[in-house]
């Protein structure tokens, strides 16, 4: 399939499966980057057959398909984009997250380098060893060091706080990661093999969709956990991954359902491609749209189960700190030191709100019809 | 409809024993044991102790005794509150457990219908935008975060509220943890509510019923909620999944002795009875609930047949 791509077309992402679906599919109405376009619009161009299919309707497609020929280089991705960027609390949830991102990554260096204080440095001097309230020095002077205070052991509240992001940012994108793995070869599967297969792989996700699962990761993690702090992060990415990718299952099975008739599919079968090159090269790009939109709501679900575990003393364990751990540390000491839970948990808070509207932002955006929630 | 349950309860047998099983299978895995803590027993000791609770048996005597209890709906003593049946314990926090999860839930279903029909009345209203704001607030407050919060300012700070324990049904202990509970459901509900009103609005049913001539009070109570709110019925299904994980956190910041504080003792202390116990009647009870919902579904909504 792949050396029959126009050679019109700057494959620089090296999408070729992209590229084949394209021509196969409708290479009619194929939008593409107009040459004298920069190298990015291009690429954009490329992507866009990754969608269009997905969740419109044929009809629908044509008339995005010949609007986006009228106006040179307009892809429904950058439509969606357009979309995305007119809707200002998706906006806000893109900015924040972005910024909490960044400063978990080096917000822990910058602080090192600026007060020396790390997520566990514990002060030697016993008098310092105590928890101070944010911008306080220890005489009770206004003071930069700590800007969200200490914790009962002296040890910098925002650095905790930012190295905490780091592991609850890991846990969310890595859980979610596994759950498309198997929420997507197990729907892909089940909607292009159809019949007896995805009967049985769909009643299976029935069945477990009516199992509490939450108390069965509480039991693992109690009886298999505790083994040492890495083995128990581990532990709580494949947990929480295998929990969570039945929703995805459904939405890949009725994506790939819905576009396992179209000629390009047919193309690829009667060019002789193999069963699982056509789920995953030709069918799974396709789909990508709505599970995007899909992974982007997981992510602040699993990271809330993960502070859920962490709150309970099953998750994250020290020396390593997530906003679960922060904040069951510091209720413990609400009465006295509030700002040990409140800056934890309120950064957590601001996290999942911010990725919840992006990702409700993004499903407005790429795919307006999927509006459930 | 009667096929229906029918075959769904005998669907439900299994599934409780493949978790049952499931979690059985997870704590007998696991490295370690119950009786055993930093020192070593001497030998002859922990031969009694395990003659005592029927661990010298073969695996597959042990699973059938367990399944056999099961079957029986009698869990056997609990390890670690050795004078109390496991039976007992449940019938003791479940009413802990259910008070605050139904009041939680009611309260959320009011306050949530409520502002999720007037966002839906008036879209992309202030009134809309800040009532979806504050609902994806409820989503994202994490309830271990919300509570203490509460706690903080309602009984640390103004003494309004008692902070923590059970107080029996009607009580001021009730109010913090029951709010903290519902704030999730609350959110839910109102999104859910204003996504089915904003649908069936538009629907032709609607017109019609305007066409008639009825105040809009009517429309909108009469034959618009009826639709509407559908999406919230099938939402009471998941809703109890959140529920367990909630009680769990909520009776655990509150000191409440309710199911989900027991679960994480009895986990916390491998308490296998107490564990396989909870497990199975959460699950049985996760079953039937989820069959009701479906069975009030087809009675809400005529078109669905089974």
């Amino acid at each position: 399939m792949n050396e029959e791509t126009p050679p019109q077309v700057p494959a620089e992402t090296g999408r070729s499966q992209d590229n084949s679906t394209r021509d196969a599919a409708s290479p009619a109405l194929t939008p593409r980057g107009t040459p004298a376009a920069p190298p990015i619009r291009a690429r954009e161009g490329d992507e866009i057959h990754a969608f269009p299919e997905t969740a419109v309707g044929e009809g629908d497609v044509r008339t995005a398909g010949a609007r986006a020929e009228a106006v040179a280089g307009t892809s429904l991705w950058r439509d969606a984009w357009k979309r995305l960027l007119r809707n200002k609390l998706a906006v806000f949830g893109m900015i924040v997250v972005a910024l909490i991102i960044l400063a978990s990554a080096f917000g822990p260096f910058v602080i090192r380098k600026t007060t020396g204080y790390t997520y566990d440095f514990i002060p030697a001097d016993s008098k310092l060893i105590q928890s101070f309230p944010p911008f306080t020095a220890p005489d009770g002077s206004f003071s930069w060091t700590h800007p969200m205070g200490t914790d009962s052991a002296g040890r910098d509240v925002l650095a905790r706080v930012l190295q905490g992001g780091r592991i609850s940012l890991m846990v969310g994108i890595i859980s979610t990661l596994v759950s498309l793995i198997i929420g997507i070869t197990w729907g892909a599967t089940a909607g292009y093999l159809g019949g007896k297969v995805d009967d049985v792989l769909m009643r299976i996700v029935d069945v477990l969709y009516a199992i509490p699962y939450m108390m069965i990761v509480i039991v693992l993690l109690a009886f298999f956990g505790g083994q040492s702090p890495l083995a128990q992060i581990f532990l709580l990415f494949a947990a929480l991954g295998a929990v969570s990718w039945l929703t995805m299952a459904r939405i890949v099975r009725g994506q790939v359902i819905s576009l396992k008739n179209q000629e390009f599919v047919l193309a690829a079968r009667a060019g002789g491609v193999s069963t699982p090159k056509i789920i995953f090269r030709h069918l799974v790009p396709n789909a990508l749209g709505p599970v995007i939109v899909y992974a982007t709501l997981t992510v602040p679900s699993v990271m809330l189960s993960e502070a859920f575990l962490s709150f309970l003393g099953l998750g994250v364990q020290a020396p390593y700190a997530s906003w679960g751990s922060l904040s069951s540390e510091g209720i413990q000491n609400i009465a006295v030191f509030p700002w040990q839970l409140i800056f934890p948990g309120v950064t957590m808070a601001l996290t999942l709100f911010s990725l919840n509207f992006l990702g409700d932002g993004l499903r407005d955006a790429l795919d307006p019809q999927m509006r459930k929630f | 409809m009667f096929r229906f349950i029918l075959r769904r309860l005998i669907v439900t047998v299994p599934m409780v024993l493949i978790v049952v099983t499931l979690t059985w299978g997870l704590i007998r895995l696991a490295p370690g044991n119950f009786y055993s803590g930093e020192k070593k027993l001497p030998a002859a000791i922990e031969k009694n102790i395990k003659a005592k609770y029927g661990l010298d048996k073969p695996w597959y005597i042990q699973y059938g005794r367990m399944m056999g209890n099961i079957l029986r709906l009698d869990f056997g003593n609990s390890l670690k509150y050795e004078n109390e049946t496991v039976n007992d314990i449940l019938l003791r926090t479940l009413p802990v457990s259910a008070t605050l999860g139904v009041c939680a839930y009611l309260i959320a279903l009011i306050v949530g219908i409520f502002f999720g029909t007037l966002a839906a009345l008036k879209p992309n209203s202030k009134l809309d935008y800040v009532s979806m704001a504050m609902a994806m607030l409820g989503i994202s407050l994490p309830n271990f975060v919300l509570g203490p919060m509460l706690v903080l300012v309602f009984s640390l700070s103004l003494y309004w509220l008692p902070p923590a324990r059970w107080g029996g049904f009607p009580s001021w202990n009730l109010i913090l943890p029951v709010l903290t509970l519902s704030a999730i459901y609350m959110a839910y509900i109102a999104r859910l509510t204003r996504a089915g009103m904003l649908e069936v609005l538009r629907s032709d049913y609607i017109r019609t019923a305007r066409a008639k001539g009825l105040s809009e009070r009517d429309v909108i109570v009469k034959h618009a909620l009826r639709g509407g709110l559908l999406p919230v019925v099938s939402f009471t299904g998941p809703a109890l999944a959140i529920l367990i994980s909630g009680t769990v956190v909520v009776e655990r910041i509150f000191a409440m002795p309710g199911l989900g504080n027991y679960f994480i003792n009895a986990n916390l202390n491998r308490d296998e009875p107490l564990i396989i116990g909870i497990v199975a009647f959460i699950s049985i009870a996760v079953l039937i609930f989820n069959l009701l919902v479906d069975v009030a579904y087809a009675f809400i909504d005529p078109r669905i047949r089974y």
